[in-house]
């Protein structure tokens, strides 16, 4: 029965509605991480977005505006970890963990002062993004089912994919960033600020991440609930580094996570093993795949270093 | 307009921990010259040209270019301004290409968007051919051999314009036949009327490709020659002279059991330079054995090997009759080994931690000092306080950081801890640099107190009076070997030893480096 669903369109079109969030975070992570910072706040961006989508697009009635909003909102966040980190000199990590901390808890301090409600905003009267039917794809069979149909943002998701992937190859920002990620003082010996530049990486890792967040909330729901996010910021960290930091890298890891989420998802239904076990899935996944990714680069390393 | 593309008159930098490390120092190019820059490790070289790049701002003293009176920055003002610098440590960035590394931060553009990654392409070609470079401009500076790095980073700073180009010791890190490719690279350059400063103190090279030479020591000048009027042996005086003599009470020599044999050590470098080439010598209880060199010659490098800190060498190390490359330092040390590091900063201490922590770290584990579980604090603050007495280690109480101390009294932390365990063999590298002539004469004096004892002690220094006064046995090293040795200190000269030191003088037998066979 499992393997039957497994099969079936409808497992692979869940799977990549459950890539969207962590692709959006993927990419987030591999500007910053390019730039030589790694952004651990994407968990708490998103968590802020996931809220910010919810209150804005109620707020405009529109979800367009609403996502603009969120990005702007998403890309302050990003900015507030730079200036800690870089003008304050801050640990990355601990910034980052504050921000996640106080995402947290801030959300549902928010979330209670606007609606009154403590777990689920189901008094905001939120919109959702609009799901799009592809013509000519969607009557291919099988595939048409799988990629058709999905939320607009899930195709935003992809197309960014190849923009990010330009931006971080084929333009002069693009070039300065991955200088400054990899030796600081080449990029300053050539008249290269590296602050601005990590500047610029995290505003636009914080964008990226919010229409994850946002995604969360106003993809096929229309409310937030408490930690909405459930660690998807992170998994999204281990999707980029297993991917290399590169966009095509980060976006094939991410579709094994959301595969993953999807078949969790599955599983749950079929109630053959217990519950929480199950949930565990796609987190386990990330774990295992960070082991075979860290195993892989120590040999790699070895045989380089023996040769 | 005059010849003189630059000028800087009595530059004067003192750093703020009060080092002066440039004192009235007037240095002047020529147009279309090759100029050496010549000096021993902390002559002021580097700092006179970090002035000059903009990276330092002089307390004193004026630089003119051509012609016009100007200050520099930093190093965006210098670039900006036809100067350009070629550091010993690459500023590359690797997983780029050359071509990229090239135009960092001028990118070309087109649509005014993206990167012309082709005009890039052609860009850095065109350069590479104009100045005779071969390099594929297209392959990952991560891939290249370091003479080819150098070569990269010689056009990053001629496509911006770079009429005078600072080289830092670029032969350091080259293989000779990247060294001579590099020199005829120069003297194209220097055709193409480029202006060269060339940093190194190696004689032979300068020699070879400069035509002029500014001889600085101890942060002062010792004025500028033109190399061909001048004798190597003459630079060599200048460049390493004593300028005081210094005199200590030593007992006559004993010479006890052979306490170290070397045999054959070679060891290579991380860019896979030989540093240690083929050396072998003994070492006798009762005796100092003095290497003399300019430093970069393998000291350091000899110094990792014998003391275990690093295994990745060929040859055989016997200490006291056992073969040290399978043990660990800490066995290394309680055969009775003593090392003082060359850098105190970062080998000899823990910066952050007080005085305590530091001079008994090599002996908390002592049955003395701890109990099953916990350190006898007691026992060890009496140790403590009898080291900084004994010592004369100045300092307002055993809990202040080691960091906040004088250069001299941290290096007096240092010399405590490593005394304190009754060595039988030291190795002293460089132990006395930077600090005060107080503690420098105190330490050197303590040095001798356990030679006369009847330890063994090998000193490694670029001071030529502390390895004179000090040595009962004197080898100089150069480029990894033993250029001389000799059995009698006193009947060798300064000028004589600082022709070895720079290579001018080579032995080929080398009698004395090995008591028995």
């Amino acid at each position: 029965m499992i393997l039957n669903a497994l099969l079936s369109p409808e497992f692979f079109n869940a799977a990549l509605r459950a890539t969207t969030p962590i692709l959006f975070a993927t990419l987030a992570s591999a500007v910053a991480s390019k730039s030589g910072i790694i952004n651990m706040a994407l968990e708490g961006i998103m968590l802020f977005s996931a809220l910010f989508g919810v209150l804005f697009s109620a707020a405009f009635q529109s979800a367009w505006l609403g996502l603009f909003v969120t990005m702007i909102l998403g890309g302050f966040i990003g900015f507030v970890l730079a200036f800690f980190v870089l003008k304050l000199k801050t640990d990355e990590i601990l910034a980052a963990i504050a921000i996640n901390l106080i995402a947290t808890g801030g959300t549902v301090f928010l979330m209670l002062t606007v609606s009154g409600d403590r777990g689920v905003s189901s008094s905001i009267k939120s919109l959702q993004l609009p799901r799009v039917a592809l013509p000519l794809i969607e009557n291919i069979p099988f595939l048409g089912e799988i990629i058709s149909n999905q939320n607009i943002l899930t195709y935003i998701s992809l197309i960014m994919v190849v923009v990010v992937h330009i931006f971080l190859y084929k333009t002069p920002l693009g070039l300065r960033i991955r200088a400054v990620g990899e030796n600081k003082d080449a990029a300053e010996s050539v008249g290269i600020s590296s602050q601005k530049i990590q500047f610029t990486a995290l505003i636009i890792s914080g964008l990226l991440a919010a229409m994850g967040g946002f995604f969360l909330s106003g993809g096929y729901m229309t409310y937030f609930t408490k930690d909405m996010s459930a660690g998807r910021g992170f998994i999204a960290l281990a999707a980029s580094t297993m991917g290399g930091n590169t966009p095509i890298g980060g976006f094939l890891v991410s579709l094994l996570f959301g595969a993953a989420q999807a078949f969790s998802n599955i599983m749950q239904m079929g109630a053959s093993l217990p519950y929480e076990l199950v949930q565990m899935l796609p987190y386990a996944t990330t774990l295992i795949g960070l082991g075979i990714y860290s195993y892989s680069l120590m040999k790699k390393r070895h045989r380089l270093s023996g040769k | 307009m005059s010849n003189k593309v630059l000028q800087m008159n009595h530059i004067m930098k003192i750093y703020p921990n009060g080092v002066v490390a440039v004192e009235d120092v007037t240095f002047e190019l020529i147009k279309g010259e090759i100029h050496a820059l010549l000096g021993e490790n902390g002559a002021g070289k580097s700092t006179l040209m970090k002035v000059l790049f903009g990276i330092e701002s002089p307390e004193q003293g004026q630089i003119i270019l051509n012609d016009k009176e100007t200050t520099v920055k930093s190093p965006q003002d210098a670039i900006s301004k036809g100067i350009g610098m070629v550091h010993q440590h690459f500023m590359l960035v690797p997983s780029l290409t050359v071509a990229e590394n090239i135009v960092l931060g001028v990118e070309p553009a087109k649509s005014k968007m993206f990167i012309d990654m082709d005009k890039a392409v052609e860009i850095s070609k065109e350069i590479a051919k104009k100045y005779n470079f071969e390099i594929d401009v297209t392959s990952k500076v991560e891939e290249l051999p370091v003479g080819i790095k150098q070569k990269v980073e010689i056009l990053k700073a001629l496509y911006r314009g770079a009429d005078v180009l600072i080289l830092d010791e670029p032969t350091a890190v080259l293989t000779p036949q990247e060294t001579d490719e590099l020199f005829i690279q120069l003297k194209k350059l220097k055709e193409k009327g480029h202006t060269i400063i060339f940093i190194s103190h190696k004689l032979d090279e300068i020699k070879e490709i400069c035509d002029r030479a500014t001889i600085m020591r101890n942060g002062k000048s010792k004025g500028t020659h033109n190399v061909a009027d001048i004798s190597t042996t003459e630079m060599s005086r200048l460049m390493v002279g004593r300028d005081v003599v210094l005199s200590f009470d030593k007992k006559p020599i004993e010479l006890k059991d052979t306490v170290m044999k070397v045999r054959n050590l070679t060891v290579k470098g991380s860019t896979g330079v030989l540093r240690v080439d083929d050396l072998s010598f003994d070492l006798k209880a009762g005796e100092i054995f003095g290497i003399a060199g300019v430093e970069g010659n393998g000291q350091g490098h000899l110094v990792e090997a014998i003391t275990g800190l690093n295994k990745k060498y060929n040859g055989e190390i016997l200490v006291f009759d056992e073969d040290i490359k399978k043990h660990s330092i800490k066995q290394i040390r309680e055969s009775g080994m003593a090392h003082i590091p060359e850098d105190r900063m970062t080998l000899g201490c823990a910066k952050n931690m007080n005085i305590l922590d530091n001079i008994l770290s090599n002996q908390f584990d002592s049955k003395e000092l701890s109990g099953k579980v916990m350190l006898k604090s007691k026992k060890i603050q009496e140790r403590v306080n009898e080291l900084i007495k004994e010592y004369l280690v100045k300092c307002k109480s055993s809990k202040q950081n080691v960091g906040m101390l004088s250069g001299g009294n941290i290096q007096k932390v240092v010399v405590a801890r490593e005394f304190s365990t009754n060595p039988k063999i030291i190795i002293a590298n460089q132990p006395t640099r930077g600090i005060d002539v107080g503690a420098a004469s105190f330490i050197r004096q303590r040095i001798i107190e356990y030679r006369d004892a009847g330890c063994a002690v090998i000193l490694i220094s670029a001071d030529l009076n502390e390895v004179f006064e000090l040595s009962d046995r004197l080898a100089v090293m150069y480029k990894g070997k033993f250029a001389g040795v000799f059995k009698d200190v006193d009947s060798v000269t300064e000028i004589e030893l600082g022709k070895y030191m720079l290579g001018i003088k080579h032995d080929d037998r080398l009698e004395g480096i090995i008591y028995e066979q």
